[in-house]
């Protein structure tokens, strides 16, 4: 394949010469000088880069705020770029966003504008970004440290409806063989399927595995990493599917996290709220909820949960296929049970059984879009006054997502009160030895972990005497 | 026919249109001129390190470079400090912080200049390093000399007080994250001439540092500032060094180069807010009226002077906040460290200092068992003898009191305490609590000599109206106040007068944009410019017409000659027909202040801005999170000239003021480096960290009492510090985790960590009470 095509608000765009790595932003700034898009922090968190990705998925446009600055070109292949630049030239009126913005005030210095104008924008263009949600989730991606955010609240709530509607990107055409780009040294595959995936990695069982990029994409532009040999799941329709099968939910390895997110808070409505809090809009639109568990993140978000839920991967190399429970998948820090040239196919997360209560608790020292210093994930079942079952999973607590089998054995077989919850909370310091980091001290880790537990214990037995605090909410 | 108005007029911003559209250009967005190169910089890996052996032929062979700088490479001195020539722009001999420039490239493209420079092999030779403020104090390491204001005297007073307290605690430091990372596109000229298209507050510093870098005379630099990406002090002095490598690399190349600081490189290279450590003691009487205090700050000013000697006696000027203190002694250590050097911040050391104060009367209010609110009242400053600050300036717009009643009953302050009292008795884990508390902040650069600006206006034969300034524009909206300013004194339409960026060949010998002051100096220096350039022509067209001159009016876009009626372009042509000169300067010089450094005596501020602020805070007691729910905030900005950009400093100080003491937090490892350097790492507020109920309000009754420009007051700092309140709030929902059994001790800020520690160590020393009293 010569070259990677896509629009850049609306017309077509070849790209033929520039490595693979080269990020979106890069592109748009450097190459097309469309310096309306900014980099804030080439890191995916402050979202000063925001553009609009519009894409073909299963015959249903979709339109993704995504954090351009860490998005690698060729993964635009076939899809829409909207930038700021394409809202309204200067011959058109502007975007009712951007009016919004200017009558009420929410641009200061302005270079936190147009990412912000643009996640909002995104939000109106599809009904799938969740009409749903608050505008703070919305643009919780997105920082500006002139207002205080106040006037974009407005502004967002305030917009006229209406605005431009972005022409489609053109469809591929299905017979192509598979996209595999080459430029400045470095290859691009873009596999349309598991076999074909699976095919690449037997060739090259080197070669990176790419899927939303949004931890990559760090590799590159903060570790300044060379990687030459790239294969992306993202175009691999049949990993994309989220099925509901006997052995609970599948979900494939190219899912992203925004689409799985209301199935998952439709039967484990924690996860909902996990996922709220998890990264940003613009993380969760392009990131894979695999790939938060397959990066064996030692304070992902994801892990803790689906350990405590007791999920499996399904992981594959060529024709082979095994399923590995996730407990036992993670061997030590950043180091997994996938063998090279395997890749993972699915999660499968166990339906939720009778009577079984589950609980995630993240803390942070941002409710939003900040990585946990604490996790704690709990699936707890009771039967005649009994902890039947339990399983208790933490994040930041040891090298790896970890469950506490200390504090589980403290549990298991009796009655869930004070003396067995203290019982846990000695078993739990038996089983982690923290660090002090950037995050959290060791002793506030081990301090709030074991008060995670004690809080399991009251929002079961006593849920009137502990809300969470981000569910108070006070009368004015 | 009436007056046209464009003071107090709540314009959007000048730049409204083309922020939301991302046609703003920043300085990354100007069209690269032919060839141009990209810098970056080679940072130390050691906090404090002899360079025993630099190798940097690797680098210099690495793909697309062009040029390695060394320090010894400066044509003129490796120096960028500000104030004192302690600051090299690239590290020679010694390291002395994890992070610093050691060496430069410039290469064919930022990507490739980042990669070269990660290949240098540098040998160091390890020196004792201080990292943190207390390694500084227990090597008795000062970066300035101590400085003391005195008032009285409070020792032997203290110790004859009804009641005594004595504290310490600390608070942390602060990075800017203004969004627009630092960066400076360097031109070369002709005959030595350099052009620098830098973001910065303070132009003609970055004219005189790259001067004397380059070794050439002042005028031979051009600096220009269109508009900044944020600011917030930390583009006041940092923008020296990047400005002076990308000039001294753009001499040694022959082309332009542009050096532009990834996020990375922003937060480990450049400076932030001083961290403290304030210790206290106190003597007060049974109303919590202070006797006597003494304070001892502890600035970490980090490896060099630059602002630091301003900042920390800043700090002093605010440690009495709104507080009348018969007898004082405030001390000041100024203290080296083996980090980053420390810089200016919104607030320059004021909000330290005031936090130091909000924390003793809130020390003396719980020691009392008294409501907070009522102590900060009990000694508020009053009339004479208790008007003098510690600095012996007499309090004259002493207004508070009245902005105070207004914030306690709009607030429901006294109620909300009672209902919040009662709500924490039904619930174990979540716990409330709410403070107010008041700001009064001193306005002009207490280094007397900066308060000094001038402008300059073009009128042009079509009547239009070329405007400049030595002010820059970050955001804060200065460019539109001034040019509301003008507009409102020339009688024309604001689309009529061009705003220009900030140029050191237009303006010169210009002041930061700094210390709140931009509108109250530029606004006046522009109106003074309009004035000479309307008496101007109002003179000639009285001589031309026969009309008096006092019957000669500009008025809603006219002239008005007695029954006569002219544009402004009729005007302008025909003065200019006539040779009179279209262009005029303005000045202005901030009258009444002066400071006697060495007696700690004096007027160094114009005026002071007050603001009070009521925030209720909840807290987890099991793991230290916490949420501002409401916050109130009522603040003192004169008769504004704008009320929109005005309302939005004052949210948005607050809000930048809540994650100073919430959630952002600078952390360093023990080898001296900054592991908090991106937003991954260092968390400002984002969205839903506003309180859910927020409510603004300019105080209506604002009036500066001082001749400051349309009788406005400053804006930029002062509100930061009504985040004072959330602290405190958070404080008093500690407190109620343990009712009636103590204070609460809390550094700020106050991360769930924090909070978690300070809830368990209160009940802790509760329990070890009651133990104590029940075996009694």
């Amino acid at each position: 394949m010569a070259a990677v095509r896509f629009t850049v608000n609306g017309t077509g765009v070849e790209v033929t010469d520039l490595h693979p790595t080269t990020t979106l932003l890069q592109y748009l700034r450097v190459h097309r000088r469309l310096t309306g898009t900014k980099e804030g922090c080439a890191e995916g968190d402050c979202g000063a880069c925001t553009v609009v990705v519009g894409e073909w998925l299963d015959g249903r446009l979709r339109w993704r705020a995504v954090n351009a600055c860490i998005l690698f070109l060729p993964t635009l292949h076939g899809k829409a770029v909207l930038t700021v630049e394409g809202l309204a030239d200067e011959s058109q009126p502007l975007h009712p966003v951007q009016q919004a913005f200017v009558d009420h005030h929410a641009a200061q210095c302005g270079f936190c504008t147009p990412g912000f104008v643009m996640a909002l924008v995104a939000h109106r263009l599809d009904p799938e970004n969740g009409a749903h949600l608050a505008t703070e989730d919305v643009i919780a991606g997105n920082l500006c440290r002139c207002t205080g955010y106040r006037p974009i609240l407005d502004a967002a709530a305030d917009a006229e409806p209406g605005g431009l509607e972005p022409a489609p990107p053109p469809a591929l055409p299905d017979n192509d063989p598979m996209p595999d780009y080459h430029a400045a040294g470095g290859r691009f595959r873009m596999p349309r399927s598991g076999d074909e995936l699976a095919a690449c990695l037997e060739e090259t069982p080197d070669a990176t595995v790419l899927a939303g990029g949004t931890d990559i994409g760090l590799w590159v532009t903060k570790a300044l990493r060379e990687l030459d040999d790239l294969v992306w799941l993202g175009a691999c329709t049949d990993l994309r599917r989220i099925e509901a099968t006997h052995d609970g939910l599948r979900i494939g390895a190219a899912v992203r996290l925004h689409d799985v997110h209301p199935v998952l808070a439709e039967h484990w409505p924690e996860l909902g709220e996990l996922l709220r809090r998890f990264a940003s809009m613009q993380i969760r639109q392009a990131a894979t909820l695999l790939g938060n568990v397959l990066n064996a993140s030692p304070i992902g978000d994801g892990s803790p949960a689906f350990l405590a839920l007791g999920a499996s991967l399904v992981l594959r190399k060529g024709e082979r296929r095994r399923t590995v429970p996730l407990d036992a998948f993670f061997l030590a820090y950043r180091k997994t049970a996938l063998e090279p040239g395997e890749f993972a196919e699915a999660l499968v997360l166990p339906w939720p059984t009778d009577g079984q209560l589950f609980k995630a608790m993240k803390v942070s020292k941002r409710f939003d879009q900040d990585i946990s210093a604490v996790m704690g994930a709990f699936r707890l079942t009771l039967a005649d006054g009994l902890v039947q079952d339990v399983s208790l999973a933490f994040g930041g607590l040891a090298a790896i997502p970890k469950r506490s089998p200390s504090a589980e054995a403290a549990l298991v077989g009796h009655a869930l009160d004070e003396a067995a919850i203290e019982a846990a909370c000695a078993g739990f310091r038996q089983d982690f030895q923290p660090i002090d980091d950037v995050r959290a001290t060791a002793a506030y880790r081990l301090e709030a972990g074991q008060n995670l537990l004690r809080r399991l214990f009251l929002e079961v037995t006593k849920p009137a005497d502990a809300p969470r605090i981000l569910d108070l909410e006070i009368a004015a | 026919m009436t007056r046209l108005q464009a003071v107090a007029a709540p314009l959007p911003h000048d730049s409204a249109e083309l922020h939301v559209t991302g046609r703003a250009r920043y300085v990354d967005d100007l069209p690269e001129p032919h060839d141009c190169l990209h810098a970056a910089v080679g940072q130390s890996t050691r906090a404090h390190a002899r360079i025993v052996r630099m190798d940097l032929s690797r680098v210099a062979a690495a793909p697309g470079v062009v040029a390695v700088l060394t320090g010894a490479d400066f044509p003129g001195l490796n120096q960028i400090g500000p104030v004192l020539l302690d600051e090299p722009a690239l590290a020679q001999h010694s390291v002395d912080y994890h992070g610093q420039a050691v060496f430069a490239v410039a290469a064919t493209t930022y990507e490739l200049a980042r990669r070269a420079v990660t290949l240098a092999e540098i040998v160091y030779e390890d020196l004792p390093a201080a990292i943190h403020l207390e390694d500084a104090l227990a090597a008795n390491l000062d970066l300035l000399p101590p400085y003391e204001m005195r008032r009285g005297d409070p020792e032997p007073a203290l110790v004859r007080c009804a009641h005594q307290l004595e504290g310490s605690f600390r608070l942390g430091g602060q990075d800017h994250f203004y969004l627009e990372g630092q960066i400076a596109l360097a031109i070369p000229g002709e005959d030595g001439g350099m052009d620098v298209h830098a973001s910065t507050q303070h132009p003609t510093e970055v004219q005189h540092v790259v001067a004397r870098c380059l070794g050439e005379i002042d005028a031979k630099v051009r600096v220009e500032c269109r508009r900044m990406g944020g600011g917030f002090g930390g583009k006041e002095t940092q923008a020296n060094q990047i400005a002076a490598i990308a000039a001294v690399l753009a001499r040694k190349t022959g082309r332009a180069v542009k050096f532009r600081l990834d996020r990375d490189v922003d937060m480990t290279l450049t400076g932030k807010r001083h961290d403290f450590r304030i210790d206290y003691r106190v003597g007060f009487d049974d109303e919590g009226r202070i006797e006597a205090i003494t304070f001892d700050q502890a600035a970490r000013g980090g490896c060099s002077a630059d602002l630091t000697g301003a900042i920390a006696d800043r700090a002093m000027f605010h440690a009495d906040n709104a507080y009348f203190f018969p007898r004082v002694r405030i001390r000041s250590r100024r203290l080296k460290t083996h980090t980053v050097s420390n810089t200016a911040f919104r607030g320059f050391g004021g909000p330290q200092g005031m936090l130091g104060i909000e924390e003793v009367v809130d020390e003396i209010a719980r020691h009392l068992g008294r409501d907070p609110l009522d102590v900060r009242r009990a000694n508020f400053y009053g009339a004479a003898p208790r008007n003098l600050t510690p600095y012996h300036m007499e309090v004259e717009d002493f207004v508070l009191p009245e902005l105070m009643d207004e914030l306690e009953q709009s607030s429901g302050y006294r109620q909300r305490r009672a209902a919040i009292e009662a709500w924490n008795e039904t619930s174990p884990i979540l716990k409330r609590g709410i403070a107010l508390t008041p700001v009064k902040f001193g306005i002009s650069f207490t280094t007397s000599h900066l308060n000094q600006a001038g402008a300059l206006i073009q009128l042009y034969t079509d009547g239009s109206v070329l405007l400049n300034h030595g002010g820059t524009e970050m955001g804060q909206g200065l460019y539109v106040k001034v040019q509301q300013i003008v507009a409102e004194e020339l009688q024309i339409p604001t689309s009529l007068i061009r705003i220009t960026a900030a140029d050191t060949s237009k303006v010169p010998n210009t002041s930061p944009t700094a210390a709140s002051s931009g509108t109250d100096m530029n606004g006046m220096a522009a109106q003074a410019a309009a004035r000479t350039l309307k008496e101007r022509l109002i003179a000639f067209a009285a001589e031309k017409h026969g009309v008096p001159p006092h019957l000669i009016v500009f008025q809603d876009g006219a002239i008005l000659l007695g029954e006569r009626r002219m544009s402004l372009r009729e005007l302008a042509k025909e003065a200019w027909m006539a040779r009179v000169q279209l262009s005029a300067t303005g000045y202005y010089a901030t009258p009444k202040i002066h400071y006697d450094r060495d007696q700690a005596r004096g007027r160094p501020f114009y005026y002071f801005a007050y603001g009070a602020a009521c925030c209720e805070a909840v807290i987890d007691t099991l793991t230290g999170e916490n949420r501002i729910l409401r916050a109130d905030l009522l603040h003192d900005v004169g008769r504004s000239v704008n009320p929109a950009i005005d309302r939005g400093q004052v949210e948005g100080g607050f809000v930048q003021g809540l994650g100073w003491l919430t959630t952002e937090e600078l952390w360093w490892t023990k080898e001296g480096a900054l592991a908090s350097h991106a937003p991954s790492t260092y968390k400002i507020p984002c969205a839903s960290d506003l309180p859910r109920d927020f409510r603004v309000s300019i105080w209506e009754r604002g009036r500066n009492q001082e001749r400051s420009v349309h009788r406005s007051k400053a804006v930029g700092e002062p509100p930061l510090m009504l985040a004072i309140a959330a602290f405190q709030a958070i404080k008093d929902a500690i407190a109620q985790a343990a009712p009636g059994k103590g204070s609460p001790r809390l550094d700020a800020p106050a991360t769930p960590e924090r909070v978690l520690f300070s809830v368990k160590e209160l009940r802790g020393r509760a329990a070890a009470l009651d133990l104590a009293r029940a075996a009694e």
